[in-house]
C-alpha cells in the first residue's frame, strides 16, 4: 500500500520556537535550513529559519506525519501560503516573554487562518521564563475567540510539545465529527 | 506572571483592554519619556491616577470645577490643613459644600483627564504589580474603562500604525458573541454607528468603508476602536470560515478521516 503523509504547519513569529519544538517530537533530525544571521534586529539568536524546518513521525506503515516550520521573518511570508496548502491543521508559536511579537502573531494566525480555514491552537512558549506573560493575559493581547485553545509550552519540553500536538488533533477531530466551526 | 513590556509594543489602550477584559486589580506603573504614572485598577475599573510625583488635593479640584468660589477654597484650605482627601471629602458633603455624586464626578473627571494625557505616552516601560492598592488616602472610584478605551484608540492617528492592526480591508466584521463590556456604558461616535448598522459577515470593510463614505483611515480608526472596545472581531467575509469542502482531508470520506485523526492521536500519545 502507498504510504500517506499528513502534514501539520508550525508558525510563528521569528524566535518564537518552532523549530525547537518540532526538534522535540520529530524522530529524525530536524532539516532545517538555516543560516547566520545578518541583520542587527535579528541578533537574538545565531541562526534562522530561511526556508523551513521539516520533522517527521511515523504513524505505521502507512501513514507518516510531517511537522512544517516556517521561517518566522515576514519578508518570507511568500512561503506561508506555499507551506499551508493541504495542512491538516497548524499550531501558532508565540514568546511568552516578548510582547513586542503579539502583534505579528496575530497577523501571522490571521493570514494563515484567511488562506487555508484548518483548526489551529496558539502554543504559549518559554513559560518557564521569569518574564513570561500569562497565558490568559496572551490569549487577550491576541485577541483569541474563547474557542481557540492557548496552551502553555515550553518547546524544549517534549511532554509539553506532546500536549500542543494532541489539542491540536483533538480540534482536527472535533472538526471531523463537526462539532467545531473554527 | 509578568504582565511588563514597552508601550512602544502594546500602547496604553491595549493595556487598558486587557485590565478590563481580565477584571484585574492592581496598580500599573509607566515609566514615560520624562515622568512616572501610576495607575490603580480594581476588577478591571480604574481607581486612582497619578503622573509623576504632584498630587492634586479634592480642594483644587472642586476649585478647578467651579464647586467651590475661591473665596470657600481660601477658608476651606486651613480647615483641611492636615486632612487626608477622604476626611476632606466628608466634610465637604457634611457642611453642604458639594454633594456627594458631586465629588465622585470631579474626581472622575480628573482621572478621565490623566488617562487622556497618558494616551499620548507612546515609549516607555510598564509592569502591572497584582493586587497593589491606591494610596489609603485617596477616594477610590470605580470608573468603567470602555470609554476611556474607545477615546484612547481613537487618538491613534497614524495610518501605518492602523495598517498593521488591521493589515486588509477585504476581511468582514461580526458582532463578538460575550462583549467584554457593559455596553450601556459605552458611547459611540455618529461614525462608529453608521459602521456599526453594517457589521455583518458578509460585508467587507471595503464594502462598509464605500457605504458609508469613509477612506482607508477613517474605516481603520473606526474598526480599531470598535475592535479595542471587544464589540466585534474580524473574520473571513462570508462567515465563520469552514474546513474546504466541510473536510479535513477532502480526498477521503468522514470515516477515513475520523480514522486517520485517531491513529495520529494515538501515535502522538506514545511519543
Amino acid at each position: 500500500m502507498q504510504t500517506q503523509t499528513v502534514k501539520i504547519v508550525v508558525t510563528g513569529p521569528f524566535n518564537s520556537g518552532k523549530t525547537e519544538l518540532i526538534r522535540s517530537v520529530s524522530e529524525i533530525d530536524v532539516v532545517s535550513t538555516e543560516k547566520k544571521i545578518t541583520s542587527d534586529i535579528e541578533k537574538i539568536k545565531e541562526s534562522t529559519t530561511v526556508a523551513m524546518d521539516f520533522g517527521r513521525i511515523t504513524v505505521d506503515d502507512d501513514l507518516i506525519l510531517f511537522l512544517f516550520g516556517t521561517p518566522g521573518q515576514k519578508r518570507f511570508d511568500f512561503m506561508w501560503e506555499i507551506l499551508s496548502e493541504g495542512m491538516l491543521g497548524f499550531i501558532v508559536m508565540v514568546d511568552s516573554t516578548r510582547p513586542e511579537t503579539f502583534k505579528e502573531a496575530r497577523n501571522i494566525l490571521e493570514t494563515f487562518h484567511a488562506s487555508a480555514p484548518t483548526p489551529y491552537i496558539v502554543a504559549a512558549n518559554k513559560q518557564d521564563m521569569a518574564d513570561a506573560w500569562d497565558v490568559e493575559d496572551i490569549r487577550l493581547a491576541l485577541r483569541l475567540d474563547p474557542a481557540i485553545k492557548i496552551l502553555p509550552c515550553i518547546a524544549r519540553k517534549k511532554s509539553t510539545v506532546k500536549t500542543v500536538l494532541l489539542e491540536l488533533l483533538y480540534a482536527i477531530l472535533d472538526e471531523v465529527e463537526g462539532k467545531t466551526e473554527n | 506572571m509578568a504582565l511588563k513590556g514597552n508601550l512602544r509594543d502594546f500602547s496604553i489602550t491595549q493595556l487598558l483592554n486587557l485590565i478590563n477584559l481580565a477584571k484585574k486589580s492592581g496598580a500599573l506603573y509607566i515609566e514615560g519619556p520624562s515622568d512616572i504614572a501610576q495607575v490603580f485598577f480594581r476588577d478591571g475599573k480604574l481607581t486612582y491616577a497619578q503622573i509623576g510625583q504632584q498630587e492634586t488635593s479634592l480642594l483644587q479640584l472642586l476649585l478647578e470645577a467651579n464647586k467651590i468660589s475661591q473665596t470657600q477654597f481660601n477658608l476651606l484650605t486651613v480647615r483641611t490643613n492636615n486632612l487626608s482627601d477622604k476626611e476632606a471629602g466628608l466634610l465637604f458633603v457634611n457642611s453642604g459644600y458639594v454633594n456627594q455624586s458631586e465629588t465622585f464626578k470631579v474626581i472622575e473627571d480628573y482621572l478621565s483627564g490623566i488617562m487622556r494625557s497618558l494616551f499620548t505616552w507612546l515609549d516607555g516601560y510598564f509592569h502591572f504589580e497584582q493586587n497593589e492598592l491606591p494610596p489609603a488616602e485617596k477616594i477610590p472610584v470605580r470608573l468603567p474603562l470602555e470609554n476611556l478605551i474607545v477615546e484612547g484608540a481613537r487618538k491613534i492617528q497614524e495610518l501605518d500604525e492602523l495598517r498593521a492592526e488591521i493589515p486588509s480591508l477585504e476581511m468582514a466584521l461580526k458582532f463578538v458573541d460575550r462583549p467584554g463590556i457593559d455596553i450601556n456604558h459605552l458611547n459611540l461616535s455618529p461614525e462608529e454607528w453608521r459602521v456599526i448598522s453594517y457589521v455583518n459577515p458578509k460585508n467587507s470593510m471595503q464594502q462598509i468603508a464605500q457605504t458609508t463614505k469613509l477612506d482607508d483611515l477613517q474605516i481603520r480608526k473606526v474598526v480599531y476602536a470598535l475592535l479595542q472596545a471587544g464589540l466585534v472581531e474580524i473574520i473571513r467575509p462570508g462567515g465563520v470560515p469552514v474546513a474546504l469542502n466541510g473536510k479535513v482531508i477532502p480526498q477521503m470520506n468522514h470515516k477515513e478521516q475520523k480514522s486517520l485523526v485517531d491513529r495520529l492521536i494515538g501515535r502522538i500519545r506514545s511519543i
